[in-house]
């Protein structure tokens, strides 16, 4: 039987390792963490429909159990061809093709300093709110309610300065998603989104953006912060410039949430050295083309799955890997 | 509350040997600073310190005013160079923050296009007949007064406690734009939680304030206050930041560049009198020193040789707080004991501890 390692035990690994099964390849999925999930496993609801994500993560564990797919985890791969990789504890796994579905590195807020993550109480990222909706317990540093919260958008995405300059895509609809989270929970609060442009690109997403503002009264306000500090009342001073009115803003917050980005997985740039594989400019893995061999990379025999190639939500995510299972079964038959 | 981020951006800062520019301002609004920064150095820290007569103004004023044109200011500036090299010295350190965001720009540009450093060459070499290597080391003199810092914390005299309670005074420290806000990793801390002042604050005793506009300009802005017509942008802006650091009733504001020790310092009066409201403590304005001052208080100067006779708030409630024994009857004689005249008071001065001599 043919066997394709699967680098990465995220959403779109196990579903590419789930589609190989169906296809009569033996898929080895090798995970670095002690667990199978990915970023997934620190989200609480998924937009646009609020589907809780241990749902979709539970039940994709469970195929791939039932599928009696093999895991390796705690297991991290140093270097790999289409036919051998090399783990870093010095074992060597053949193989017939690989897949890389490593995903992507979480932008680290506290590059934009002048947000102060990491340095001021109150100041959270999108993936701190997520924890705390599932620990079931959102309240300011001091235990208290928030009564104003602002969101701020693209923090480490179309951001020259800091060396992102690409869409990181799922965060507008994610700020859209939690605001209105947020509102839930404190219906008196006053919530803003702090943007740039607001994109609204899958289904149910301009809907969903349409409905924070009419059904929960959430503003958007054109415009990026361009600095928090900290007041005397232990709540925090935005300033920003609301480009549709051209007028500076300052306003104090409660919360200040920043919604944080997908940057180029920082394990990537090692990987392609060692297989020969082909860097985007923004550090992303590139495609072999972005038509009809999106899924395949430049070396036969190695395909992408997921956002190790470019940002991308969790459907899509799905898709491409079975479209990625479907041309690695392909290669291997061959 | 800054955390640590400040040691991401470290910088080299020599160790010995500098040759001094000084500033064109600060030489008329603070003399005792430079003088006190000389002595320091010198007979404090036993450093080579050359202060070069030869250098001339760096052009800054008027690069920002738009009336000095860039290929000028580069050849200004490599002159400046060529005298440094002529003298023996590698490392520059420069009094004015200006003159430092002036020094950093033309090294930047020079390196980014080799060819602005080539026609550089040439165009002060036709004009001067002189050649010129860049520094090994650019600082301005606040980082070398941080790069020792803790040397000065050693031979203190004072620190910056309150002498009747033994609680660290509240130091609002502001730096000046052209520090790191041009080049953020040009400055200790970078640009948005700069450290050069507060290593010094936190090393000598005292504890810094962090306020809602503690970023903000000081209102100084050649535009702004050159040109007559926009100096309310400039006392606008000032206000702004003395209104957001009141609630935190601070001590004394330290700044590092000659415009924002200026205008914190003398628009208070400019708004006591157009509005009627001073920010310091008992009704007067809060003192604003500079950072050669609070270094020279710390080592036990008297604050009349550091020039803080020159202040628009009176400093004497900052002494008396500190425990500093001082003459209060020499505030307004000059260096060789001769009169040299005393200010009218004014709603941001102590009032009664105004002295006059002659009174």
């Amino acid at each position: 039987m043919k066997r394709v390692v699967v680098i990465g035990g995220g959403v779109a690994g196990m579903q590419t390792a789930l589609r190989l099964s169906e296809q009569g390849v033996q898929p080895v999925i090798i995970e670095k963490e002690a667990e199978l999930g990915g970023k997934l496993r620190g989200w609480h609801v998924l937009f646009p429909s609020f589907t809780p994500a241990d749902e979709v993560l539970g039940e994709l564990k469970q195929r791939v159990r039932q599928a009696g797919v093999e895991v390796m985890l705690s297991t991290e791969v140093g270097e790999f061809s289409s036919n051998e990789v090399k783990l870093t504890d010095g074992r060597r796994m053949a193989c017939d093709s690989v897949v890389v579905s490593t995903g992507f590195t979480l932008f680290d807020a506290r590059i934009k300093e002048e947000y102060g993550y990491g340095i001021y109480d109150n100041v959270y990222t999108t993936v701190d709110i997520e924890r705390m909706f599932n620990e079931g317990r959102v309240a300011k540093a001091d235990g208290t309610a928030p009564k104003r919260i602002a969101f701020l958008h693209c923090v480490g995405s179309r951001d020259e300065k800091v060396g992102q300059k690409h869409c990181s895509r799922v965060c507008c609809i994610t700020g859209v998603k939690q605001a209105m989270e947020m509102k839930k929970r404190f219906p008196e609060a006053d919530v803003f989104n702090f943007y740039m442009d607001i994109r609204m690109f899958g289904p149910g997403y301009e809907e969903m953006y349409r409905e924070a503002q009419v059904r929960y009264n959430i503003h958007f306000v054109r415009g990026r912060i361009s600095e928090a500090a900290p007041t005397i009342d232990g709540r925090l001073q935005i300033k920003a410039e609301d480009t549709l009115t051209g007028r500076p803003l300052h306003m104090s917050v409660d919360m200040l949430v920043l919604i944080v980005g997908m940057r180029a997985n920082d394990d990537n740039a090692a990987l392609a050295a060692s297989a020969g594989l082909n860097l985007a400019p923004s550090g992303f893995l590139e495609p072999k083309n972005l038509f009809l061999d999106n899924v395949k990379s430049n070396v036969e025999g190695i395909f992408y799955a997921g956002t190790v190639s470019s940002p991308k939500n969790i459907g899509e995510s799905l898709n491409e890997a079975v479209a990625a299972a479907d041309a690695a079964a392909k290669y291997v038959e061959e | 509350m800054r955390g640590n981020n400040w040691k991401d951006y470290q910088k080299q800062i020599a160790d010995d040997r500098f040759y001094y520019g000084r500033s064109c301002i600060r030489q008329n609004f603070f003399p005792g600073s430079e003088k006190a920064f000389i002595n320091i150095l010198q007979r404090d820290l036993g450093k080579d310190l050359f202060d070069d007569p030869k250098h001339s103004s760096c052009t800054g004023i008027g690069y920002h005013a738009d009336v000095v044109p860039l290929e000028t200011t580069m050849t200004v500036v490599a002159r400046q160079f060529s005298l440094m090299n002529e003298a023996g010295y590698e490392n520059f350190t420069t009094s004015c923050i200006t003159s430092f965001g002036i020094y950093t720009e033309m090294l930047a540009t020079w390196k980014e296009f080799p060819e602005t450093l080539e026609r550089t060459r040439e165009n002060l070499y036709k004009a001067t007949g002189r050649e010129f290597e860049v520094p090994k080391c650019m600082s301005h003199t606040s980082d070398v007064v941080f790069h020792f810092r803790d040397q000065i914390a050693a031979k203190a005299k004072h620190r910056l406690i309150n002498a009747a309670t033994g609680e660290p005074l509240r130091v609002v420290e502001h730096i000046g734009c052209h520090y790191a806000k041009i080049f953020p990793k040009a400055g200790v801390g970078g640009s948005e939680f700069p450290y050069v002042l507060a290593g010094m604050v936190e090393s000598w005793g005292g504890e810094c304030v962090d306020y809602p506009e503690r970023r903000h300009c000081c209102g100084f802005g050649f535009r702004n206050y050159l040109v007559q017509a926009n100096r309310g942008y400039s006392i606008a802006n000032s206000q702004k930041k003395l209104e957001s650091m009141a609630p935190y009733k601070p001590d004394f504001i330290v700044a590092n560049c000659p415009g924002c020790s200026m205008f914190l310092d003398k628009w208070q009066y400019t708004i006591a009198e157009m509005e009627g409201t001073t920010y310091g403590q008992n009704g007067h304005g809060i003192p604003v020193l500079t950072y050669e001052e609070m270094a020279g208080l710390v080592l036990g100067y008297d604050p009349w040789e550091l020039g803080m006779q020159m202040h628009q708030v009176d400093v004497e409630p900052l002494l008396d707080k500190m425990g500093i024994d001082y003459d209060p009857s020499a505030k307004y004689l000059g260096r060789n004991g001769r009169y040299i005249g005393k200010p009218q008071s004014a709603v941001v001065n102590a009032g009664k501890t105004v002295y006059d001599i002659r009174e």
